[in-house]
């Protein structure tokens, strides 16, 4: 889950975007880039409020990316910025190596035709429009002739599900399969980027929690890179590779579940992360001790004798191996070494989340 | 001083600029009435070609075939009424006159009502003339246009496009505003032009409040007409002239009758044609 591959080809990069909305949001884009005013300063001196400020993301291919954050944190805003529905008041966003602000407006479209699709909140279903007219939609603004367009759409619905219903209106559809439309919508025109706006928020839990697999479930077997926005850390976890959390327009922590679980950078993200079961987000590494240490504080223990695992193993899988072995501690293997120990004191902090570097075994 | 030396009088100065248009422009407003006459005149004889007992089933079977039974059925059931009521050649006239006019009034009324939904400086500079347009009581509009076009029909379908602009335009500029704004954003983000996010997204959109605009259009343009039978446009406006001035009570209530009748029929075919294809009472998600 964590190794991605560095190689990987960046398909969204982002270098330091600011959005400033306001009737003077142009001199206090130029205040900020050259006095560097914090965005307090902004809404005081130039009554302008900052919407995303100084943020940097790079989304790999093949990659899902959640913004995660509550509302009102910019999360919508830099989305928006991604495929330019908002203009950034400064910073630079390339898009499979293309500086996004250099292009005209044919070809802002043709990008967003064929590179970028979205997926909305709202949904946003033509009502006038059978399902399948709605799945095509991307298509007959492409000037795509209407066999072909109805032939890749029905492929689409069938993708999420809805093959049976292209004759249907967007009303007679419920709310989980409005989106199912929506997502069939934008994997029709087959992009590499997937921009998703709280795609699944409106709907019930059990709803919600099936569309999340089947959405990552989707996009990973088709190979799409996907930008996932959410106010749910549960969600978000639960779709992303990797999470980006966004305070007050500031993008405060970029890391995979595991890290943001177990070594949030401040107060906010602990809060947050409070409420996640670590159980199968925390893994041995994270919470094993070092043998020099356990050897120091266990002088006659023969390391041996521990049961194994390797360090990906998480903590579930942990608490069995504790359970079937007449010993409270398991050993961490890599490469036929053992590299670490955890033991049910370390496997307590773990299930709190606190991570390795606070366990005080004492 | 006397206070009566300030009294302002617009007229004063209006109506010497119709007579200077009058004096000046004369060429150009006779080819506009010879035009407008043209196209009134063909679309009168192409109703009026046929006689009822013909006309009357070949529209019904043709709102029957292209539009609904329903609509139909109501076609069928206001010329027969126009046609007993005896008259048919009157019905025909107003229907031309009001067609042709409502036409017009929407080819200004609707690029100019988007317009005004995209540019809210033009919207603030149209909506007081507007609300003059609107309340200045319609036989205003006659006076100008009896001096520029003389006694007819040409001054009496100029006043009605006139008076028909004002309900079109600022239904069309509501019916704009009102398109969902994710709808739109949902157009911009899949790379669709201009022309298909107008076409394909926020005119289907709008096509509720568009109809509503189109209704008021149609209904006033027919109060209008009637109102025109003043300066002699005929038509049922004539015949309802004819029954107030000389105390009809008859012929002036079954003239009434007829004008409902007419105005349903445009009603329901224009909202029958426009919604052709479309499932009914959909409304924006």
């Amino acid at each position: 889950m964590n190794t991605i591959n560095d190689a990987n080809e960046v398909l969204v990069d982002c270098q330091s975007v600011w959005k400033i909305f306001g009737a003077r949001s142009s001199a206090a884009a130029k205040a900020v880039s050259e006095r560097g005013l914090s965005k307090s300063q902004v809404l005081n001196e130039f009554n302008c409020v900052v919407g995303v400020s100084g943020a940097n993301l790079q989304v790999r291919r093949g990659e899902i990316f959640c913004i995660m954050g509550l509302s009102g944190s910019g999360k919508s805003t830099l989305i928006r910025l991604l495929n330019r529905l908002i203009e950034p008041s400064f910073g630079k966003i390339t898009v499979k190596g293309k500086d996004i602000a250099s292009l005209n407006a044919g070809e802002l479209r043709d990008m967003r035709a064929r590179n970028i699709g979205m997926v909305f909140q709202s949904v946003a279903l033509l009502p006038h429009r059978t399902v399948l007219e709605n799945a095509a939609f991307g298509l007959e603004v492409r000037g795509i002739a209407k066999d072909e367009r109805n032939q890749i759409a029905r492929a689409a619905l069938e993708k999420v599900g809805l093959g049976d219903w292209t004759t249907r209106y967007p009303d007679e559809l419920s709310g989980g399969m409005q989106q199912r439309v929506g997502l069939a919508r934008a994997l029709a025109a087959d992009p590499e980027i997937i921009l998703m706006d709280e795609p699944f928020s409106a709907l019930d839990p059990l709803i919600r929690r099936q569309l999340q697999d089947e959405f990552r479930q989707l996009t990973k077997s088709l190979g799409k890179s996907a930008v996932f926005i959410t106010h749910d850390l549960e969600e978000a976890i639960r779709i992303g590779d990797r999470i980006a959390i966004m305070k007050d327009g500031v993008i405060v922590q970029v890391g995979t579940a595991e890290e943001i679980v177990t070594k949030p950078v401040d107060d906010y993200v602990a809060d947050f992360v409070a409420g996640i079961s670590k159980i199968h987000l925390v893994r041995a590494h994270s919470v094993m001790q070092p043998v020099a240490e356990y050897k120091r504080l266990h002088p006659d223990a023969n390391l041996d004798s521990l049961l194994q695992t390797s360090p990906e193993a998480d903590i579930a899988a942990l608490i069995d191996l504790t359970m079937q072995s007449d010993r409270d501690a398991v050993a961490v293997v890599e490469n036929g070494a053992i590299i670490g120990v955890v033991t049910t004191r370390g496997l307590l902090r773990g299930v709190a989340g606190t991570s390795a570097a606070a366990v005080d075994d004492r | 001083m006397n206070p009566e030396s300030f009294q302002l009088s617009p007229g004063k100065y209006l109506a010497p600029t119709v007579d200077w248009l009058n004096t000046n422009f004369h060429p150009f407003f006779d080819g506009l009435a010879r035009l407008i006459e043209a196209v009134l005149g063909g679309v009168e004889v192409a109703l009026l070609f046929m006689p009822p007992y013909a006309f009357i089933p070949v529209v019904v079977i043709l709102t029957a075939a292209f539009i609904s039974i329903r609509v139909a059925v109501i076609t069928l059931i206001s010329l027969f009424f126009c046609w007993l009521a005896g008259f048919w050649t009157a019905s025909m006239q107003t229907l031309a006159l009001v067609t042709v006019a409502v036409i017009i009034s929407v080819l200004i009324a609707f690029p100019l009502g988007i317009l005004a939904s995209r540019h809210k400086k033009f919207e603030a500079t149209v909506r007081p003339v507007l609300d003059i347009m609107q309340t200045v009581p319609p036989w205003v509009y006659l006076i100008p246009a009896v001096m520029i076009f003389s006694l007819g029909r040409v001054p009496a379908i100029i006043a009605t496009i006139v008076y028909g602009i004002p309900p079109m335009l600022r239904l069309t500029t509501l019916a704009f505003n009102q398109v969902p704004k994710d709808l739109l954003e949902l157009g911009q983000a899949t790379g669709a032009s201009p022309k298909s996010i107008l076409l394909k997204i926020e005119i289907p959109s709008a096509m509720p409040t568009l109809l509503v605009g189109l209704n008021q259009c149609i209904l006033l343009s027919l109060a209008m007409v009637v109102l025109a039978g003043l300066v002699g446009a005929g038509g049922l406006g004539a015949e309802v002239t004819r029954g107030l001035t000389r105390m009809e009570m008859g012929l002036g209530l079954r003239a009434g009758l007829a004008i409902v009748a007419i105005a349903i029929l445009l009603d329901r075919l224009s909202k029958g044609a426009l919604q052709r294809g479309r499932p009914t009472a959909r409304t924006a998600a």
